[in-house]
């Protein structure tokens, strides 16, 4: 997903003037080419995530489109306040772009992971949230995010499924159970490990790239009683939201996804799938559980 | 030269003020900022108020929001905003609060209030309008001598002086707040990064002009405008401000 965005970004600094890029070291490299071209466009102000986000509030005042772009926990976790007041505060928009995602560096450890990252926006509201899937659904995630002036995160990881689900965001449904099912809504990367989880279970399963906003819509047109909610980042990162939409129907909810503890380990990012009970067994476990 | 004289066009300042305090007996001069944003609106930026959106004008971006009691009278007195907006400081319906917000008064190019985010703002602005062939234009940046605390300016001082972001002028008004104080000098702190300095007596409206102007071409400027210490007036600049969260008052 990093190399589909530094073509796709690449691409984008050519054709529109008013896209620019900010990095604070992470993937300068990739960008070589970029900068050369169009340095007055491509910024790397070093090792500085504060004044990463506030030039990039400052691009965005004079009209530019700005792209932010590092590590997960740096570019959101770390220059949170300056998301909120230098972007958000100011009224003006940004493109940021992630990677890293909850831990996709386990064996950097705890430094590079952002499980919260996605709760953050929704202390801010506002936020587009993309969680992609496959690098396949990037390249049009991101250029539909250069042609307008609101705030989007697009977070990629190096966990992917084996086939890309385009689409507008909506809740997608890619196995349908009986009418009165459960529903089960995988985001982003979990969605094979979800779909080999609910073999053989009689349940609606439904997928997105893009949780913010929430297709509300969709979940209420989808959700007959028991809803499951599978996230690649904190766990109940989108309960509230669920709960919102269906204040008006019973309804049980399940919200599976990381969990809140440092578990200070290593590992790599299957196993700490596996911690988190985010692997196929794991949330066979816990979603077979729930609908015993 | 502390005082506001008939000669500098600002003699409706203290009466603007006072609309905004209530208070007779603090002149301007409990503003420590008052002088340098008079001297910047009426000699130096390239800004009026039917140029707030135009993409040519000069920016000024406030960075120390706090006690904007100034910042407003010298709006009003330059038209940006009608005085009689003074009268209602941080009312429930007024436009103006005790930190300024971009999005409610016209002619404030940025929100502020926490201290440290002006001057990356200015250094994204600044190469905002660089990327778009705006060359000509100055991005002043005001801050605090206290506000320097904050370590985010210090990414921003960094990386201007080492990119030679000429068309930026970070203005501190040193009014001798910061805890711990800057030992060796505010100035030092850019030109060590490759800045140009001038240090001036911040009350001194041809000195501020001087300085205010005094770029060169290939560098960012600082100009330190010295006033006096925080804690000879401070009572006043509170309660003349109304700032309610004291530990950042004079910032």
């Amino acid at each position: 997903m990093r190399q589909t965005f530094v073509d796709t970004t690449t691409a984008l600094l050519d054709a529109d003037p008013r896209t620019a890029l900010v990095l604070a070291d992470i993937s300068a490299s990739a960008f070589a080419p970029a900068a050369v071209r169009h340095p007055d466009r491509v910024l790397n102000v070093g090792i500085r995530e504060q004044l990463m986000l506030g030039v990039a509030g400052g691009l965005a005042l004079t009209g530019l489109r700005p792209f932010v772009h590092s590590y997960a926990p740096f570019v959101v976790d770390r220059a949170y306040e300056q998301i909120k007041l230098d972007l958000g505060h100011q009224g003006v928009g940004a493109v940021l772009v992630s990677v890293g995602a909850s831990y996709d560096g386990s064996q950097m450890g705890r430094t590079h992971m952002s499980p919260g990252d996605v709760a953050l926006f929704d202390t801010l509201g506002g936020w587009t949230v993309h969680v992609p899937g496959h690098p396949d659904e990037v390249p049009a995630l991101l250029r539909a995010a250069a042609t307008h002036d609101d705030p989007v995160y697009v977070r990629l990881t190096t966990a992917q499924n084996a086939h890309p689900h385009a689409g507008d965001g909506g809740l997608r449904v890619l196995r349908q159970g009986r009418s009165d099912a459960p529903l089960v809504i995988a985001v982003g990367p979990l969605l094979d490990a979800t779909l080999g989880a609910v073999e053989g279970l009689d349940v609606t399963v439904a997928y997105t790239h893009t949780p913010r906003p929430f297709d509300v819509a969709g979940l209420r047109a989808l959700a007959a009683g028991d809803v499951v909610l599978v996230e690649p980042y904190l766990a109940g990162t989108s309960s509230a939201v669920v709960a919102a939409a269906l204040t008006d129907r019973p309804h049980r909810l399940l919200s599976l996804g990381v969990g809140h503890a440092d578990l200070h380990r290593y590992g790599t990012p299957a196993d700490h799938d596996r911690w988190h009970g985010l692997d196929a067994a794991g949330l066979r476990r816990s979603i077979s559980g729930f609908l015993r | 030269m502390s005082v506001m004289t008939a000669t500098d066009s600002a003699p409706t300042l203290g009466p603007l003020l006072r609309r905004l305090t209530g208070d007779e007996k603090h002149g301007p001069s409990a503003h420590s900022t008052l002088d340098v944003l008079w001297v910047l609106y009426d000699r130096v930026l390239r800004v009026t108020p039917d140029r707030v959106d135009d993409p040519e004008r000069d920016r000024f971006l406030l960075s120390k929001g706090h006690g904007p009691a100034a910042y407003y009278a010298v709006l009003a007195a330059k038209g940006f905003i009608p005085a009689d907006w003074l009268d209602d400081l941080a009312g429930p319906a007024s436009r103006l609060g005790h930190h300024p917000d971009r999005l409610l008064v016209p002619g404030v190019e940025i929100g502020s209030g926490s201290l440290g985010h002006g001057l990356g703002l200015g250094v994204g602005t600044a190469l905002g309008l660089r990327a778009q062939g705006l060359t000509d234009q100055r991005v002043y940046v005001l801050l605090g001598d206290a506000e320097l605390d904050e370590g985010s300016n210090h990414e921003a001082i960094a990386y201007a002086g080492a990119t030679g972001l000429r068309s930026l002028t970070a203005i501190v008004v040193d009014n001798h707040s910061a805890s711990h104080g800057w030992p060796g000098g505010i100035a030092s702190r850019f030109t060590v990064n490759g800045w140009s300095a001038t240090t001036v007596d911040g009350r001194d409206h041809d000195a501020l002009e001087a300085a205010l102007t005094g770029h060169d071409s290939h560098r960012p400027h600082v100009v330190v405008a010295v006033v006096a210490p925080k804690d000879d007036y401070v009572s006043g600049a509170r309660s003349a401000d109304g700032a309610g969260d004291a530990d950042q008052v004079g910032a």
